[in-house]
């Protein structure tokens, strides 16, 4: 066997584990730490009196998925829950200075 | 290069400079006679149409059609039985004998357009609905909720003795209440939600332009109508309602009625509006 023939078979190899990997099927311990995550972040977003209301439902729709045994969508969910809730965080800081550009003069 | 051209180019620089700095200084210089100045002449300009006094009343003064459609809707208005119902509560004593003509300069007839004011012993803005619910809560009674009906009727009735009365909101001698001020002109103008809209968006940039089926209305005189009988809400409802409805509708999840950013936003709002007659009860599409 060739040292090419065998490179592309490694190769291949590590591509199947990365695959087998990704496709494994995330556990209630993953949707734990995803959901801590996103509630920290929405948590962070009160306190700076800015939360979104679609945060607070795709939290709740995590928690329904999770509820069900459906950890996959309910890692989904909440992982989508911590990416809104990281924006309002971005909303409100950036907004700190940027509302005077609105501001009629 | 000679020497003129040296003078001419430093002049130049320092000019651009100056150009680069004042905008900022007087964003962050806070001058609210200067403000509503240049409020009603930012909406005098844009719609040179619409009667100073007109703008009070939002859409309406914004299209012929929906102008005739409201004078139309004024012979039987929708607030009609919110009105009746104030006034008798209104004139109702509490339990313990008293009543709200005890807790309001003049009984509180003809006084909505000096609401909100700044309370310099809080510290804090008040408006009118937190002024009746204190007043209850005063006298042992529960207080009402802030959104609708009761409420709704209670401030019909006062903004009805104050109609034609112009808006006469004072900014005490007060560092707080400056700052009260321009905490709700930031409130004003700060985006939020997940639509990214502040009030200005859809009030500044936008009135009289359609938002789905809606007319929007002007900033100018927005709360010089409240509260208002919306066709929408099939009811009606107070300043507070309007305030929490709009940070939903951009899907921002609302603060509590009467939370300090509300009051400061109604105070900013009521401010550059100083002049404009009062026009309350209202109604809306």
């Amino acid at each position: 066997m060739s040292v090419e023939i065998i490179k592309i078979a490694l190769s291949l190899g590590l591509l199947v584990a990365g695959a087998t990997c990704a496709a494994a099927a995330n556990s209630e311990q993953d949707f734990k730490a995803a959901y801590a995550a996103a509630e920290a972040a929405n948590k962070e977003a009160s306190a700076l009196r800015n939360q979104w209301t679609t945060t607070t439902s795709t939290l709740a729709a995590a928690k329904k998925a999770a509820d069900g045994g459906d950890f996959d969508a309910a890692v989904a969910s909440a992982r989508e829950a911590e990416a809104l809730a990281r924006a309002s965080i971005f909303q409100a800081t950036s907004e700190k200075e940027r509302w005077k550009a609105m501001e009629i003069r | 290069m000679n020497e003129r051209s040296v003078i001419h180019r430093a002049s130049a620089t320092l000019a651009v400079l100056a150009a680069l700095v004042a905008p900022a200084f007087a964003a962050d210089t806070v001058d609210p006679v200067a403000d509503a100045r240049a409020f009603r002449k930012f909406f005098t300009d844009k719609f040179p149409k619409v009667k100073l006094e007109d703008f009070v009343n939002g859409p309406y003064s914004m299209n012929e059609d929906l102008h005739r459609q409201w004078e139309e809707k004024e012979q039987f208005p929708p607030y009609e039985f919110s009105l009746g119902m104030g006034k008798e509560m209104f004139s109702s004593p509490f339990r313990n004998g008293r009543s709200y003509q005890d807790c309001f300069p003049n009984g509180g007839i003809g006084v909505r357009q000096n609401y909100p004011y700044f309370d310099e012993k809080e510290g804090k803005v008040v408006t009118l609905e937190l002024a009746l619910n204190r007043c209850r809560e005063a006298n042992g009674e529960a207080p009402f909720s802030y959104v609708r009906d009761e409420m709704a009727a209670l401030t019909a009735y006062m903004a009805f003795t104050s109609r034609g009365k112009p808006f006469d909101i004072k900014i005490p001698n007060d560092p707080r209440a400056l700052d009260a001020y321009q905490k709700g002109k930031e409130y004003f103008y700060t985006r939020r939600g997940q639509l990214n809209f502040s009030c200005a968006t859809c009030h500044v940039q936008s009135p009289g332009e359609r938002i789905r089926a809606e007319v929007l209305a002007p900033a100018l005189g927005i709360l010089n109508a409240m509260p208002i009988y919306r066709s929408e809400w099939s009811s009606m409802g107070t300043t507070s309602r309007r305030f929490t409805t709009c940070n939903s509708q951009i899907r921002g999840v609302p603060l509590n009625p009467q939370d300090d950013e509300y009051r400061n936003l109604e105070y900013y709002l009521s401010y550059v509006s100083n002049g404009l007659p009062i026009s309350g009860p209202g109604a809306r599409p």
